[in-house]
């Protein structure tokens, strides 16, 4: 399970969030915004829709230059950074877009290689023997390594951009909402999928979701943005207990209830997606 | 165990040992050093066939590359052993150990003649279908019309006028633009030929039939293929993939009636406009020529013009407008309605969209002028 040490001070956070402000125009979507996340957890952003959960995801990986504040990604500041010196950061994480994001033109053992091929030299069939595994680790069939996106059903082209996003066994990811579309016993199980390799790979995750099935069942911190900043940063059983409307509306509300509830009853991790599901 | 080397790389360092040899690797097992560090245990393990021990003490760090190399000599090596695996690299070599499958990287391809068989086979047969399901378009466009013409709810004339603005009052700049230029074009290429024989104030003859005639219109009717059939394929593509064509159904709308005869119609009506417009300006670039480089003044020239293009010109080049204007947009709306599955399909019909209409239009252009020939008109 997590590893977060006892005494987090005397480590340093993986991702640094400090004072990060975000306006489109008139509109602001974040002011002072901070945010820490320590190395090995896995932390679920959670928000209502258009409070910027996503943008906060582009600040981060460098996508979206913020207003002003600093972000900072393994002690490195991401925005003012060359071309040479982001891509040495960016192979450092990988990325699950919420739609899958493959390219298109690509088979998936071939999307699987785009990050292997663009920074590493390797042989041919080191890299099919790579793809294959990854393919494999993420619980595709192997039959889905010739076919493109386009033949995939919602669920599989998940598995095979995670597939990609971990091509180069990166020590931070980042996953925007990825059960989102999924039927409740693909999400189950891609839960497990998420916890059982960043366990294995001594993963960071950051994690955008609206499913509270996943946040109750892998997630070791939960932070809350609202009103354009982050408003409490905790583990999700201090977090129920927060005296806020808008964290007792959302944990406390039916499907809050339900997902805890369904927890109880499945056990304390997620290894029983059938009775979550049900 | 050796310190760690200060600029730690991957090492492979063969050591006898009691019960056979010992591999004692060193550093980071990791994506960066993997073509070295295959080859490295490769050439290691060959030669001498004992039993091998693989002792992982020194490795600093470990991904799932690294833990697939390991895992692939302990398994084309029987017999290997492992020995000082941290938690973290057996956690990893049992993964990586579970997802042993080989998978294929691009589909198999049949054998070259049968795939261009195939491909010839497939496009003859889409061709087929694309006629057939053009035929039927155009009949249910027809049908569509006179279900709208014989409702209580009748034609949608705003829609209408939306599409003739669309269509036809935001297209004026650009058809503009391109029919003066090609009228100067037309006027100043035809005098360097009939300077030759000193016969320069044919170029009227030239501009004038030429563009109401024939140029005009065609070129308006490429244009207008190039901006609105394209238009019109994309939004109805967007709005099929959308699933709004199929909550129009369930609302009772008529897609044809709401999406399709109001573009028809109103480019039926916008076309005429845009050709005489277009002829207009043609006429006025290559005036503008005639006067600045052929001293042929404006008085002159519409005189001449006058004189000899015969009004049967003008209402030739006019009464092929509307029919180039229905089938630009039904084309347009035909390959809307083809959209299916992905975005990549929108991007596809639209551009078939407008090589369809371009080369419909000039077979029907062909056809007309076979056909006023034969009348007689010359």
């Amino acid at each position: 399970m997590p590893q977060i040490p006892p005494d987090s001070h005397t480590i340093e956070p993986v991702i640094r969030v400090h004072g990060l402000e975000n306006r489109f125009g008139d509109q602001v979507v974040h002011e002072g915004l901070d945010l820490d996340v320590m190395p090995g957890e896995i932390i679920g952003i959670v928000g209502g829709s258009g409070s910027g959960k996503s943008v906060l995801m582009r600040s981060i990986i460098g996508l979206q230059r913020p207003s002003s504040g600093t972000v900072e990604v393994f002690g490195q500041a991401v925005h003012g950074l060359d071309g040479d010196e982001m891509a040495d950061l960016t192979r450092q994480w990988g990325v699950l877009f919420q739609g899958g994001a493959l390219f298109s033109g690509l088979t998936v053992a071939e999307n699987v290689q785009v990050p292997l091929k663009e920074y590493y030299r390797l042989p041919e069939a080191l890299m099919d023997e790579i793809s294959g595994f990854k393919i494999s680790m993420v619980g595709l069939p192997i039959e889905a390594g010739p076919k493109y996106p386009s033949e995939l059903s919602g669920g599989m082209k998940k598995r095979a951009a995670l597939a990609r996003a971990l091509a180069l066994d990166p020590r931070l990811l980042f996953l925007d909402e990825p059960t989102a579309g999924l039927d409740p016993i693909a999400a189950a199980a891609f839960d497990i999928l998420i916890r059982t390799l960043a366990d294995a790979m001594q993963l960071t995750v950051f994690l955008i979701t609206h499913d509270l099935d996943t946040l109750h069942a892998i997630c070791d911190r939960v932070a809350v943005i609202a009103d354009k900043r982050i408003i409490a940063n905790a583990p999700i059983a201090e977090l129920v207990a927060l005296d806020h409307p808008w964290i007792q509306e959302y944990f406390s509300g039916p499907r809050g209830r339900a997902a805890a509830a369904g927890l109880d009853r499945g056990g304390t991790d997620a290894t029983h997606p059938f009775e979550k599901a049900g | 165990m050796p310190a760690a080397p200060p600029k730690p790389k991957v090492e492979v360092a063969r050591l006898p040992g009691d019960e056979g040899d010992v591999l004692a690797l060193m550093g980071r097992l990791t994506v960066a050093r993997a073509a070295t560090l295959e080859a490295d245990l490769v050439q290691a393990m060959a030669g001498d066939a004992g039993p091998v021990t693989l002792d992982l003490a020194g490795v600093e760090r470990m991904d799932t590359v690294g833990a697939w190399i390991i895992h692939k000599t302990l398994r084309d090596n029987p017999g290997t052993r492992l020995a000082n695996a941290s938690e973290q690299a057996s956690r990893l070599l049992a993964e990586v150990s579970a997802a042993d499958r080989l998978c294929a990287v691009r589909p198999e391809l049949d054998p070259f003649w049968q795939r261009e068989l195939t491909k010839l086979g497939l496009y003859l047969v889409q061709f087929a279908q694309t006629v057939l399901a053009g035929l039927g378009f155009i009949g249910g466009t027809i049908a569509g019309a006179w279900r709208a013409a014989t409702s209580r709810r009748g034609v949608r004339w705003n829609a209408v006028l939306v599409q003739v603005e669309q269509t036809g009052v935001n297209a004026l700049g650009i058809i503009g633009l391109m029919s003066f230029l090609i009228g100067i074009v037309l006027a100043q290429q035809g005098a360097v030929q009939l300077r030759q024989f000193g016969a320069e104030v044919f170029v009227v003859n030239l501009v004038g039939r030429a563009t109401f005639r024939e140029l005009g219109i065609l070129l308006t009717a490429i244009m207008v293929a190039g901006r609105s059939a394209s238009a019109f394929a994309a939004q109805i593509g967007s709005m099929k993939l959308a699933e709004e064509v199929d909550a129009m159904r369930t609302i009772g709308l008529d897609p044809v009636q709401v999406l399709v005869l109001p573009r028809v119609i109103g480019l039926i009506v916008v076309m005429p406009f845009l050709a005489f417009y277009a002829s207009v300006l043609s006429v006025v670039g290559g005036g503008l020529y005639c006067w600045l480089a052929l001293d042929i003044p404006p008085a002159a020239f519409v005189e001449r013009l006058r004189e000899v293009v015969p009004l049967s010109d003008f209402w030739i080049g006019q009464s092929k407008a509307p029919v180039f204007g229905a089938i630009i947009a039904i084309i347009g709306c035909f390959q809307g309605f083809q959209v299916s599955g992905n975005a990549e399909s929108v991007g596809l019909r639209t551009t078939l969209a407008v090589v369809q209409a371009i080369f419909l239009v000039i077979v029907l252009d062909a056809v007309f002028a076979v056909f006023y020939s034969a009348l007689g008109f010359n």
